[in-house]
């Protein structure tokens, strides 16, 4: 057995090429095993049709570290985020709500829902953003293990208590609340008029088989509002040909830094000599050594499939079975001949920005007790964006791409039939309830890819078709993410390392576990 | 009463934001919509489109045409073949900075120039017992400047030029949407584009089909605010912000040459005669009294100056213009020079600058300080001195 590279990392996503990117930068002769054909994993962008290219899952960006992009120099390997600045949710009597880049402009628009929410808007973000600053440390730093925290760990704690004292009372006060609340009661608290509670309370449940009134989901409406564009706190953006521009942008570093990246190479197993990691099995029967394996798979594919329950002891073993994925959304891309037609839109720039279906408060509640016992919503929660508004070259001239997050659909929809059948009812729901607010929709579809969360777990990997790698609640997160004790990117097994999303600091285009678990592999003299 | 380009009639109906300049006297649009970022990506993206009429154009024609404009610039013109168009400035005796421009060769001795100040009288002076014939048509053509990465693909639907054969820095006359025009290979972008100049009659006309067509190419009309932005980027100078004509400040200190402006290839000392020859000449032997680089702001540092204010970091949302100080040390002690114009690109994800200062310090990988002021107190914060200009792309000379 000889070893070929310093480092085998598998997956070839946004955070594997991260940790890849990071090992490689430090000199490690570093290898990227792809199982499939196209880098990425979720962030991955691909001409599904000719011509027509798909942001095939994840579709925005916001929470990808500023670190990340300067360490890597992402920009120059072709990192092109455009301001996603709008928002427009069409309501069911015709009229519509939105917000703009502009604060007056959107200050206006409130006031023609709500005086007092005009006014209150400011203060809720002013508040939202506080608390996105007094938690962004955290993001940063890798999680310590409270039962023993070791010197390391009794500083991080050290510091994110000294720097939580630091933050006032009454910032703790809200920090306690939305940890702890539903989004639907949070915001309550803040917004009178119906279509403002909605809107708020969308980032509360996207990825989370929860209710808006389900205690916890206030907690992910904050983890929403931790990125940041330029500078620009809470903003988001679209990358340049689809998310899978960020993807390769990232291979595109780490391959300047020597590293090796391989598709169509699906790893079967790690290969464990004696409690350590030695190298991988690849599904064809190659094996390929290395002193350092890093997973970038989610915490069910990372110790439940890749390696023997054996190696690993019961309790951690317990926890990774514990783990919540519960895959909550499904996606929907289209390619279109021409732009919807909204009803209720009247000013075409808005079709640059999100367009959110969701009407009302009961109508995502409806959604979310439509999919409480299995299947999918009738009338689904849908995060729309054309990304064709502002980068014209991701179908052929004058055609467009949409893609559709769609929440709620369940891993189970046993009751609509086969998979097939299943994809098939699900994707004609979206469409239905899409048509009701663009009625030319059905017209102008060239062409259409539907992705149940069966699907996504097929096609990505992400067990249940979870897009987080795991969901993000509280007992999910920080040091419990993916298990109490192994939430450092460290297995039980030595020299075999996590660096996905099941890990801190979560879901979503971070490239923070990816960068983390780089930094604790070196730390470890691997 | 400020003055009405030929395409205002539709400009006015596009500027939502109803944010003018004055540009030469003339109206011109700061940013079409409320917030200028749109118009900035459709330039990096697909394409924006600029109406550039305000440009003071001349045109000199006859048997002297090509000695007389030879005398005034300082490339050699003698190398600029029909078809081409060379950049190029243009220095008083002192060998000062006038202005910088374009010359197009229309043909053997028909030329047009560009500039961003008045210089018909620059002209007639200079041809005295010259076979020439000048021009002020600035009034007499139309121009738009269509820059981006989808730009030619909307411009060749509309001509039967051959733009793939149209090289950078080369112009021709043709149609464009039916109307005559010329159509020149250069930008004030760094990005592939064209600027496209038509007799005023016909402008609307032209107007109408570039953004007609242009909708299937993400094209958006975009101003002056996206613009500084992008020339930043491109490191490309603006008279005014970076540099004062000569002609126009009656202060030695506000002049200077173009090796202090980094313009250092644009100056042909061994060719013939031309204004401002010999005093370029010493200046090169004896070494220009400041350079102009490109300055990368240390973000990270500048997160730590707001951090003292706990406050997040902040960057500048679009171009500034202002100078600011800059120095040698972070006690801000050692006065080495300006910065004239700065913006954060979201292309490059970096604060960029650009910056003239001592040539000592010019090295490229030099650590200098730039002021920044926060909450209205004063700090010093690292830059590296950088090549320009900052952003390049293949697609720029393809």
């Amino acid at each position: 057995m000889t070893q070929e590279y310093d480092a085998i990392i598998i997956g070839g996503g946004h955070n594997g090429l991260t940790c890849a990117a990071y090992l490689a930068k430090a000199g490690r002769k570093t290898l990227v095993l792809e199982r499939r054909h196209v880098l990425g994993g979720a962030a991955v962008s691909e001409e599904v049709f000719p011509g027509f290219t798909f942001t095939v899952c994840s579709y925005v960006v916001s929470l990808l570290r500023p670190e990340v992009i300067r360490e890597l120099e992402l920009a120059k390997h072709g990192l092109h985020i455009m301001p996603v600045d709008s928002t427009v949710a069409p309501l069911e009597n015709g009229d519509y709500f939105a917000t703009y880049a502009d604060e007056a402009s959107t200050r206006e628009e409130i006031r023609r829902h709500s005086h007092r929410d005009a006014e209150m808007a400011p203060k809720f973000t002013q508040m939202m953003y506080e608390m996105a600053f007094a938690v962004k440390p955290i993001i940063g730093v890798v999680p310590p293990n409270p039962e023993k925290p070791g010197i390391r760990g009794l500083g991080t704690m050290k510091e994110l208590g000294q720097h939580l004292h630091g933050l006032g009372k009454d910032t703790l006060h809200e920090l306690t609340k939305i940890m702890t609340m539903s989004v639907a009661d949070f915001v309550e608290e803040w917004y009178e008029s119906d279509i403002l509670k909605a809107l708020a309370s969308l980032n509360g449940i996207i990825g989370t088989l929860l209710g808006p009134k389900s205690p916890g989901t206030a907690y992910v409406l904050l983890h929403h509002y931790m990125g940041e564009l330029d500078g620009a706190f809470t903003a988001w953006g679209q990358q340049k040909g689809g998310t899978g521009g960020v993807s390769e942008a990232i291979a595109s570093a780490a391959r300047s830094h020597g590293a090796e990246i391989r598709c169509n190479a699906p790893v079967a197993q790690v290969i464990v000599k004696n409690g350590r990691a030695v190298g991988v099995a690849l599904e064809n029967g190659d094996e390929i050594y290395a002193k350092t394996i890093a997973s970038g798979c989610d915490p069910k594919v990372t110790f439940r499939t890749l390696v023997d329950e054996k190696e690993l002891p019961d309790d951690l073993v317990a926890a990774i079975d514990k783990f919540k994925y519960r895959g909550s959304s499904g996606k929907v891309n289209l390619a279109l001949d021409a732009l919807p037609n909204f009803t209720a839109i009247k000013d075409p720039a808005l079709l640059r920005g999100s367009v959110e279906i969701c009407p009302s408060m009961d109508y995502l509640e409806r959604a979310y007790d439509d999919a409480s016992y299995g299947g999918f919503s009738e009338r689904p929660y849908m995060d729309i964006s054309i990304p064709t508004t502002s980068d014209p070259t991701m179908a052929p001239p004058g055609k467009h791409v949409m893609s559709i997050f769609v929440q709620y659909a369940r891993y189970d929809m046993a009751k609509h039939g086969t998979h097939d059948e299943q994809r098939q009812a699900f994707g004609d729901a979206v469409i239905n309830t899409l048509s009701d607010f663009a009625p030319n929709i059905k017209d102008i579809i060239l062409h259409k890819q539907v992705l149940t969360p069966w699907d996504i777990e097929d096609k990505i990997a992400l067990t249940e078709g979870n897009i987080f790698q795991g969901e993000l609640t509280l007992d999910q997160l920080f040091f419990f993410r993916p298990a109490p004790g192994w939430a450092d990117y460290r297995t039980p097994i030595r020299n075999y390392y996590q660096c996905g999303s099941g890990t801190h600091p979560g879901g979503g285009i971070t490239a923070g576990p990816g960068r983390l678990a780089a930094l604790e592999i070196l730390r470890d003299g691997n | 009463m400020p003055r009405k380009s030929p395409f205002y009639s539709r400009t006015s109906q596009l500027c939502e934001s109803q944010s003018w300049v004055d540009w030469s006297g003339y109206l011109s649009a700061n940013m079409y919509e409320l917030d200028h970022s749109h118009e900035y990506n459709a330039v990096r993206t697909s394409c924006g489109l600029f109406d550039v009429s305000p440009l003071y154009k001349y045109t000199v024609r006859g048997s002297q045409a090509l000695a007389l404009l030879n005398r005034i610039v300082t490339r050699d013109l003698t190398k600029c073949r029909v078809g081409q168009v060379v950049y190029t400035t243009w220095c008083n005796d002192d060998g000062k900075v006038i202005d910088d421009g374009t010359v197009a060769r229309l043909s053997d001795d028909y030329f047009r120039m560009t500039a961003a100040v008045p210089t018909l009288y620059w002209l007639q002076d200079n041809s005295f017992g010259l076979d020439v014939e000048i021009e002020d048509v600035s009034e007499a053509y139309g121009g738009l400047a269509l820059q981006g990465p989808t730009s030619r693909d909307v411009l060749q639907n509309l001509t039967d030029a051959d733009l793939e054969g149209l090289k950078y820095f080369q112009i021709i006359e043709d149609k464009v949407a039916g109307v005559p025009a010329q159509i020149s290979r250069t930008g004030y972008t760094g990005d592939l584009g064209y600027e496209i100049f038509v007799a005023p009659d016909g402008a609307e006309e032209l107007w109408d089909a570039v953004v007609d067509t242009g909708r299937a190419y993400g094209l958006l009309p975009a101003g002056n605010t996206a613009l500084d932005m992008v020339r930043i980027e491109a490191g490309l100078l603006l008279i005014d912000a970076d540099f004062v004509s000569t002609n126009q400040t009656l202060f030695e200190v506000q002049r200077s040459s173009p090796y202090e402006l980094g313009l250092d290839w644009t100056v042909k000392l061994n060719k013939d005669y031309f204004v401002g020859q010999d005093a370029l000449r010493a200046e090169k032997a004896s070494g220009p009294a400041w350079r102009t680089v490109g300055l990368e702001i240390d973000v990270e540092a500048l997160e730590k100056v707001y951090r003292k204010f706990a406050m997040p970091l902040h960057l500048p949302y679009t171009s500034w213009t202002e100078a600011v100080p800059v120095y040698r040390d972070e006690g801000a002690r050692q006065y080495i020079g300006k910065a004239t114009s700065g913006t954060w690109s979201p292309v490059l994800k970096k604060y960029v600058v650009i910056a003239r200062i001592k040539p000592q310090d010019a090295a490229v990988g030099s650590r200098i300080f730039m002021e920044a002021t926060v909450e209205s107190q004063r700090f010093a914060v690292p830059a590296t001195v950088v090549k320009l200009p900052f952003f390049d792309p293949p697609r720029k000379r393809q």
